[in-house]
C-alpha cells in the first residue's frame, strides 16, 4: 500500500464523505479510511438531516438516499417532574416538496452516501484504523493504520475522525477535550409499526415530528432530551454537558431511563420494541474551544472540528460543508499548482470565515458559558413556568388576578426581580 | 416526583446491540490501577460511562471490561486529574457495529 493520492480523508461520515465526494468528482486520486465494518456503523446522530449542506454537494440526493420522514412538526417541550409546558408549530408548508429536512438513520444513510463517494472515484478501505499521522518535520505526509504494511502517502491528509480526534491530539496540533466542551448524548431506537408512529402523532405516511425537550429530564444539568419519528421507529434520547455529568456524578443511562418514565413521553413508545442504545458527545465547546483547523498537509472537518452549533441543534450540515469547503481548498490549490502549505490551506480557513458556519459560530460563541453558569434555565424556570401554567389553569374559585399576583411572587421568590432581569439580559447577550 | 426505580441494568440495553469483541486485546487500558485505588477519591468513570464499563469494587480497586464500550470517549475526557486512561480506537473492524447509530 505504499501508493500515494492526491488526498487522503480519514473516516466516512458526513464531513469525510462530503470531501471524498466533492475531490472524487473532481478527478482527484482520493483515498478514504474508515475503521467501522461499513461506513456508519461507527456513527451515532439524532438524527435530523438539513437538506440544504447536502443538496449543494449531490443535488439529486432525495433519488435513492434513506430517507425516514419529512418534519412537519416541531415541539418544544419544557419539562417539570410530572407535566410540561409545550410549544408546537406545524405547517403544510413544510409538505411542500423540496422538503427541508428529515429524519434519518445513520448507519443507512452513511452507508448510501458511501456509495455515491465510491461512485464518484473514491478508493475506500474499511476496517482499518489510522493510528497515527506520518510527519515530515512540521508537514503531515501520509498515515500509518493497523494493516499490514499499512502506511500510505499523500499530498494532503483530511482528518474528518469525528469528535475525539485522536489524530490531531496524538500529532500535537489541539490538546484534549475538556468536559465543559463536549455534550454526552445517550439514546435509544424504538421500533414500533408505521401505523402506530402516524396516528400517535397525528401525521401521514412519510411525515415527520421532533419534540425537544429541556427542564426537569436533565435533573439540573444543562442540556436537552429529543425524540424523533422515523418511519417505523422512534429516536428518543438526551445529552448533557460532560462537565455536568461528571460534577454531579449521574449516570447517563439511568437519566435515559427517568425520562422515559416520564408520565407524557411514556405513551408515546408504549409496546416499542428497543433494538438499539447508543452514546456519543457532542462537540459543543462553541467558537472559543475551536481548535487550529489547518497546518502544513492537513485540515480537519467536521465533528474534530467543533463545528457544531449546540443552540440550533446543527452539525451534520456543518460536517458536510467543512468538508466540501476542505476539498474545495485541495482542487482549488492542485489547478493552480500550488502546494499543500499551511500558508496555502489558510484559504480553507478563508471559506469558512466567510460563510454561516463562522458567523453562526462567532454569533453564539458565549452561549456555552452563559448556560453553563446559570443552571436556573433548566432547574428554577421550567418548574416555575409549568407552576404558572397549573395556576391558570386549575378551575378553583381563586380569581384570576389573584393567580397572577401568585405567579408573579413564585418567580420573584425563586430568582428575586434582580435575578429575574440579570436572566432576560445574560439571554439577550447569548442570543445577540 | 418520580417514584424510585430500581437501579437500571446497562446490560440489558447493551445486550441490543451488536459487537465483534476484540478478545484478548482490549482498546482501553487503566494506565496505573493504583492511582484510581489510593489517589482517585471520586471515580466518576465508574458511575459516567454510558456502558457502564467501569466498576468500584468495595477496595477501592477500579475495574475496567472493554466488551460493551460504546467508543464515546467519555472515560477519557473526564478523568482530568489523572489523565488515567489510555485510550484507542479498536483495531479495524473490531468493538461496537452500530445497525442504525
Amino acid at each position: 500500500m505504499d501508493e500515494k493520492f492526491d488526498a487522503i480523508v480519514i473516516g466516512a461520515g458526513p464531513s469525510g464523505n462530503a470531501a471524498a465526494y466533492t475531490m472524487a468528482k473532481a478527478g482527484l486520486k482520493v483515498l478514504q479510511i474508515e475503521r467501522g465494518e461499513y461506513p456508519g456503523s461507527k456513527n451515532v446522530q439524532g438524527a435530523i438531516l438539513y437538506s440544504k449542506a447536502l443538496e449543494e454537494i449531490i443535488p439529486d440526493f432525495r433519488e435513492d438516499a434513506p430517507l425516514e420522514r419529512h418534519i412537519i412538526e416541531q415541539q418544544m417541550w419544557v419539562l417539570d417532574d410530572a407535566s410540561y409546558v409545550g410549544s408546537t408549530y406545524r405547517s403544510d408548508e413544510f409538505n411542500k416538496q423540496p422538503y427541508n429536512r428529515y429524519t434519518i438513520i445513520r448507519a443507512q444513510f452513511d452507508k448510501w452516501f458511501s456509495k455515491r463517494v465510491q461512485e464518484a472515484g473514491a478508493l475506500l478501505v474499511c476496517e482499518t484504523t489510522v493510528t497515527n499521522l506520518i510527519m515530515d518535520r512540521d508537514r503531515v505526509i501520509g498515515v500509518q493504520t493497523d494493516r499490514e504494511g499499512g502506511s500510505v502517502y499523500a499530498d494532503v491528509v483530511i482528518l474528518a475522525d469525528g469528535v475525539n480526534s485522536l489524530l490531531a491530539k496524538k500529532a500535537g496540533f489541539h490538546a484534549e477535550l475538556e468536559p465543559g466542551d463536549v455534550a454526552l448524548a445517550v439514546k435509544e431506537i424504538h421500533f414500533l409499526p408505521e401505523e402506530t408512529i402516524q396516528a400517535r402523532f397525528n401525521i401521514a405516511e412519510g411525515e415527520g415530528v421532533v419534540i425537544e425537550m429541556a427542564g426537569k429530564i436533565t435533573q439540573g444539568m444543562m442540556g436537552t432530551g429529543f425524540l424523533y419519528t422515523n418511519k417505523d421507529s422512534i429516536t428518543i434520547g438526551v445529552g448533557c454537558m460532560l462537565s455536568d455529568f461528571k460534577q454531579q456524578k449521574i449516570t447517563p443511562y439511568a437519566l435515559l431511563e427517568q425520562m422515559k418514565a416520564h408520565p407524557a413521553i411514556k405513551p408515546l413508545l408504549a409496546g416499542g420494541e428497543m433494538k438499539e442504545y447508543t452514546a456519543h458527545l457532542i462537540p459543543e465547546g462553541g467558537y472559543k474551544a475551536m481548535p487550529q483547523l489547518y497546518g502544513e498537509g492537513w485540515m480537519i472537518v467536521g465533528d474534530a472540528g467543533m463545528f457544531v452549533n449546540a443552540v440550533h441543534r446543527e452539525g451534520s450540515n456543518l460536517a458536510m460543508t467543512t468538508g466540501r469547503y476542505a476539498a474545495e481548498t485541495v482542487i482549488d490549490l492542485l489547478q493552480k499548482k500550488l502546494p499543500m502549505t499551511a500558508a496555502n490551506l489558510a484559504y480553507y480557513q478563508g471559506r469558512l470565515e466567510d460563510s454561516f458556519v463562522m458567523k453562526d459560530l462567532k454569533k453564539y460563541k458565549n452561549m456555552p458559558e452563559v448556560f453553563h453558569k446559570n443552571n436556573q434555565f433548566f432547574t428554577d424556570y421550567p418548574e416555575l413556568l409549568n407552576r404558572a401554567a397549573h395556576t391558570m389553569l386549575t378551575v378553583d374559585g381563586v380569581d384570576k388576578k389573584t393567580k397572577e399576583r401568585e405567579i408573579r411572587k413564585s418567580f420573584k421568590q425563586r430568582r428575586s426581580l434582580f435575578g429575574l432581569m440579570g436572566d432576560a439580559f445574560k439571554m439577550w447577550r447569548a442570543f445577540e | 416526583m418520580i417514584p424510585e426505580k430500581a437501579p437500571v441494568k446497562v446490560e440489558e440495553k447493551l445486550f441490543q446491540n451488536r459487537y465483534r469483541v476484540d478478545a484478548g486485546r482490549p482498546h482501553i487500558n487503566i494506565k496505573n490501577p493504583t492511582t484510581c485505588q489510593v489517589e482517585c477519591k471520586t471515580q466518576e468513570c465508574t458511575v459516567c460511562c454510558p456502558a457502564g464499563c467501569y466498576t468500584a469494587e468495595g477496595n477501592g480497586q477500579v475495574v475496567l471490561i472493554t466488551d460493551g464500550c460504546l467508543e464515546c470517549g467519555t472515560c477519557r475526557i473526564i478523568c482530568t486529574t489523572y489523565r488515567n486512561v489510555d485510550w484507542e480506537y479498536p483495531r479495524g473492524g473490531y468493538g461496537v457495529l452500530f445497525k442504525f447509530g
